[in-house]
């Protein structure tokens, strides 16, 4: 596993954080934007050319944030899991971005006639752009490489996708997760839905007043069992399950009772093959917006009825990191397994009226054997990825 | 044993106009463009009014396509939607940047915000027609939509799925085009139709268009083609893309004498059609080649409409005369070839085969 969120530049400084309940939300440095006073963000410390330098880019690179952010934890990741020699095995990588290369599009959107210079962006312009530098900074080439791009969902769905891609035999070894970066674009995008909180955001609470957008990058390595045997590999946890479905209700908004979300979840329970009361805990998608927590709440009643497991949203720690979530929240799901350990849902004071279930509140000790994660988005995606200790 | 995949329908709106089913490219709109925009269906015959006037041109065409596709295949649902797009809702993208500039972060609606991410499209059309199914939008440069095809064909091979929509789309956006024209991606000036595929400098003539497909296990008389095989690569150098043409097919059995066709993604932009000149030498060199984006433009996805062509070849038998470069006639047409990539990178190949 590779990560960097606002609450670590690696895998053991977002442990240490999640352990000590420090969360990353601050007001915005590293953008100029005249909502700063109004919201809060998950913003990481690198400066772009600190990122630059630790990845030693030359200066005339045309890397954009997600790119830097996601080569950095890419790089951990493939580290982490002892790979030596990409090209050993049959490797692939599937990224999610939803940002991709809009830090610098909105930067030099105007500028790009007059100057010349900055003209080496221009390229980085569709989304694709930051998975082909993050495939070349891994050393992956003539091999399977794709982004996907399904709003908050994303990274659910890569490890979806390269779980499905090692069961075809389609692949040895998969690189998955997703990166993005901070924009002007996001901040007021979601400025325009007025759903970004003042303040600290507060996940599942009756009195919560919107999401904190943040920045992360996060992969995971996926292996098969092949590969894992002919190595004599310790494997982390196990892909157990997936699902994904559409909401089909509105293009932003999610059904009252989450209907994609409950379908999501219950197909991963499927592919499983467990039952709910097999689930130990779930990381929640728990953005602290009125509509998802409502909505993901009861989806959750929905699959779990009155043997709802502990949960809790980790998002108040990072932020909402949009397509990077997904694989923020999956290295926090493995964290949980081996660590057996549940993280608190931080700054929740009042109880929702609409339901009776409470996101765990403070860090909870408890022998672990899976872990639910959901992730959902724009555009109706509903996604949910199941891991456990056991294959 | 994995199961065998079947194109059954198609829709495609293109520069062409490639929307009627019953028509394969008989009459040729001829251009002299940097840039070309699709021949439109008439789009309220299938939205009603209202609710066109607020899509965007990108939404407009997949949802159109996509109908076109499943009214052939006699269908109203599916299991799954998988769409590709390389540069997403981009009118809508540009519209909300700029707002933002010129409007110094004030004043915005969130209209054109929320139509800009890149899974507008397959949410629209699974909102269209209340599927709660499957849904992934890949974005991945050239090979967005051979990746959507690749998920398609796994999901049905694995028995994960019974019907799968998938498709490719992009749309012109103003901005785009401006700053594609200041790198040379787009031709400098204006060139024929007939002069594309011989052109002599850089870039190439943008366009958009949206190709979409039902896909299933069923073998029966309306079937399109079977498609055999999918791959994908982030990099192949022209060396080595023979080489990787011929490892593609002999996972399939096949060698170069198989293929009665190749179609072939050249652009006419003298950096990079010289990856498709391999193919003018050795093994392939008696196979027939076919090329289409002297007729619909490059996008990112027009690789689609590639696979739109091929499907069409097999299933009426006929090639139409616009996409060769001289009248040839093939002894057999049962094995075709695809092979696209976009500026050296992002290179794919598909193998179809009569069903």
């Amino acid at each position: 596993m590779g990560i960097i969120s606002a609450i670590g530049n690696n895998v053991a400084e977002n442990y240490h954080s999640l352990i000590q309940g420090n969360k990353g939300i601050s007001r915005v440095e590293k953008i100029d934007t005249n909502h700063r006073d109004q919201i809060m963000v998950g913003e990481i410390d690198y400066t772009n050319e600190q990122l630059e330098s630790i990845l030693a880019l030359s200066s005339d690179n045309n890397y954009s944030r997600s790119a830097l952010l996601g080569a950095v934890a890419a790089l951990e990741a493939v580290k982490d899991a002892g790979i030596t020699d990409i090209a050993s095995h049959k490797t692939g990588l599937i990224s999610a971005t939803s940002v991709g290369g809009m830090d610098m599009t909105e930067k030099y959107y105007y500028k790009y006639a007059e100057q010349p210079e900055v003209q080496k962006y221009i390229d980085g312009h569709h989304a694709g752009d930051s998975t082909q530098k993050i495939a070349e900074q891994l050393g992956i080439d003539q091999s399977l490489v794709t982004t996907i791009s399904t709003a908050c969902s994303s990274a659910a769905n890569s490890i979806m996708l390269g779980a499905r891609l090692i069961k075809s035999g389609q692949l040895d070894r998969v690189v998955v997760g997703g990166t993005d970066c901070l924009s002007k674009f996001t901040i007021n995008g979601f400025k325009t839905l007025m759903i970004l909180s003042d303040t600290y955001s507060t996940p599942f609470d009756e009195e919560r007043k919107g999401l904190n957008l943040g920045e992360a990058a996060a992969f995971l390595v996926l292996e098969s069992d092949a590969v894992v045997q002919a190595e004599g590999k310790k494997v982390l946890a196990y892909v157990k399950g997936y699902g994904n479905a559409n909401d089909a209700y509105h293009q932003t908004a999610s059904s009252e009772n989450g209907d994609g979300a409950t379908l999501a979840m219950e197909k991963a329970l499927q592919v499983a093959q467990l039952k709910p009361t097999e689930i130990d805990y779930i990381n929640a998608h728990g953005t602290a917006t009125e509509n998802n927590d409502l909505s993901e709440g009861r989806a959750i009643m929905r699959v779990f009825g009155d043997n709802v497991p502990d949960f809790s949203s980790t998002k108040a720690y990072t932020g909402h990191t949009l397509a990077a979530a997904g694989a923020i929240e999956a290295v926090y799901a493995v964290f949980a397994l081996q660590h057996n350990v549940i993280f608190p849902n931080l700054n929740f004071k009042t109880q929702m009226k609409e339901f009776s279930i409470t996101p765990q509140l403070t860090l909870k000790e408890k022998e672990l054997e899976t872990v639910l994660s959901n992730s959902l988005g724009f555009g109706g995606n509903c996604s949910t990825v199941i891991f456990s200790k056991q294959s | 044993m994995k199961k065998k995949v079947y194109i059954q329908s198609v829709g495609a709106i293109t520069a062409q106009k490639t929307f009627d089913n019953n028509e394969f490219l008989e009459e040729i709109q001829t251009y002299k463009e940097q840039v070309i925009p699709s021949v439109n269906p008439v789009y309220k015959d299938y939205i009603p009014p209202a609710a066109a006037r607020r899509m965007a041109k990108g939404i407009k065409m997949g949802v159109v396509a996509s109908k076109i596709a499943l009214e052939e295949a006699g269908l109203e649902n599916v299991d799954a939607i998988i769409t590709g797009t390389g540069m997403g809702c981009v009118r809508d993208s540009e519209k909300f940047v700029s707002a933002i500039i010129d409007n110094d972060e004030q004043y915005l609606t969130p209209t054109s915000f929320i139509q800009s991410t890149h899974n507008t499209v397959g949410g629209q059309i699974a909102l269209g027609m209340g599927c709660k199914g499957y849904n992934f939008t890949y974005v991945h440069s050239s090979t967005s939509f051979e990746s959507a095809l690749l998920d398609a064909k796994m999901q049905l091979e694995l028995d994960e799925a019974n019907t799968i929509l998938v498709g490719g789309v992009d749309e012109l956006g103003e901005h785009t085009i401006l700053i594609h024209k200041l790198i040379d991606h787009i031709k400098a000036t204006p060139i024929a139709t007939e002069d594309v595929l011989t052109s002599t400098t850089k870039g190439s003539v943008f366009s958009e268009g949206a190709s979409f497909f039902v896909l299933n296990n069923n073998l029966n008389d309306s079937c399109y083609a079977e498609v055999s095989a999918v791959e994908i690569m982030n990099t192949l150098s022209k060396e080595h893309v023979l080489k990787a043409a011929k490892d593609f097919l002999a996972k399939e059995g096949k060698v170069a004498s198989d293929i009665d066709a190749l179609v072939l993604g050249n652009n006419g932009d003298v950096d990079f059609d010289s990856y498709y000149d391999v193919f003018a030498e050795g093994d392939f060199s008696e196979v027939l080649k076919v090329h289409y984006k002297h007729l619909v433009g490059e996008y990112n996805t027009v690789s689609s409409f590639g696979l739109w062509l091929g499907a069409k070849m097999l299933k009426t038998g006929t090639i139409p005369d616009a996409v060769v470069a001289a009248p040839t006639s093939v002894s057999k047409l049962s094995t075709i070839l695809l092979y696209n990539q976009y500026r050296g990178e992002n290179h794919s190949f598909v193998l179809l085969q009569q069903c």
